[in-house]
């Protein structure tokens, strides 16, 4: 019963968009349209997503990775933290998961927040689609831009966080 | 995703073969944790699929267009803000802002708060980071993107 509370409000919703369906409601079809795209987006990513990150989790040691991308990292870390995110693909909901697993093993607060800036504005496989739609000059510029203020921001949330008993939770 | 699927797929193959056990424990351990994001992530989606239908693209255009001057950055920014659109509805939608005279500096608003900040994402986001964490990230996501744009309009 407890189990089931947790999805009264994506119920009503489905109710909702079913109804309309029945119903012939435009407006509530439309909705049910744009929902469907989402989930499949999500739930075809996800769940590989969380079995990966649960396979990385058994296998890897904390140590192996603290030391590329902890605290005493440098810049080094912080440019394989950029890499990692670069190279990935999906929504940012995708990343928080990834950035649990990172702490977990020992990646710095800053790197967390520099991977999750890169994560949500410089993905290759967006940007490929950022120059199909508006351009390479802007994309370029737009990456050159964005990249400097992402890593300061890094600093920023670690300069806030630093005694604030910081902690990613697992969901 | 198929690079994914293949990817996942390779990685199962291999740790089945060094140790089921370990293999088990870590799928359950990530099926679990989707399993308690699942409720939430609908909520989010669901909202994300009401926003996108009330706010139609000629409303965009209208508020964002040519000679909206401020307007344009204030509505940019908060319709980026409140939702986190994915890069395959956001970037055919910037073109056609463009298309419809939408500033460049303002479209890179649009976009880097699109992706970067989600008020609608934010118990998503909780789950994971706490509250407190994940309203000074978005909050600064957004500062951040106002900049970015400032930054844009001068080169373009």
């Amino acid at each position: 019963m407890k189990e089931l509370k947790k999805y009264i409000f994506p119920l009503v919703f489905l109710t909702f968009v079913g109804l309309s369906y029945v119903f012939h409601f435009p407006s509530g079809k439309q909705i049910g349209l744009n929902f469907w795209m989402f989930f499949k987006e999500m739930i075809l990513f996800l769940p590989l997503m969380f079995i990966l990150i649960g396979l990385f989790d058994v296998w890897i040691p904390r140590e192996r990775i603290e030391k590329h991308i902890g605290k005493e990292s440098g810049w080094k870390g912080t440019g394989l933290v950029i890499l990692l995110a670069t190279l990935q693909a999906g929504p940012l909901y995708g990343a928080f998961p990834f950035a649990y697993i990172l702490w977990k093993k020992g990646c710095s607060i800053r790197n967390i927040f520099i991977y999750l800036g890169a994560f949500s504005t410089i993905k290759i496989p967006m940007i490929t689609f950022e120059i199909g739609f508006l351009g390479l000059k802007f994309s370029l510029l737009r990456t050159l831009i964005t990249l400097p203020i992402f890593i300061m921001l890094g600093f920023i949330m670690e300069w806030y966080l630093k005694d604030k008993n910081f902690d990613v939770k697992q969901p | 995703m198929l690079i994914l699927s293949i990817i996942t797929l390779c990685f199962i193959v291999l740790s089945l073969f060094f140790d089921y056990q370990k293999t088990v424990r870590g799928i359950k351990k990530g099926i679990k944790m989707f399993i308690n994001l699942l409720p939430i992530l609908l909520l989010m989606l669901a909202l994300v699929s009401i926003v996108l239908f009330l706010i139609p693209n000629e409303t965009l255009v209208r508020y964002m267009g040519e000679g909206s001057g401020v307007k344009g950055w204030i509505t940019a920014a908060g319709v980026g803000s409140v939702a986190l659109i994915p890069g395959f509805i956001a970037y055919p939608l910037c073109g056609i802002l463009i298309k419809s005279g939408v500033a460049y500096s303002v479209i890179a608003v649009f976009i880097t708060t699109l992706m970067m900040t989600g008020f609608i994402t934010l118990p998503v986001e909780a789950k994971f980071f706490g509250w407190r964490t994940s309203i000074i990230r978005n909050l600064f996501s957004l500062v951040a993107a106002l900049f970015i744009g400032l930054l844009m309009s001068l080169f373009l």
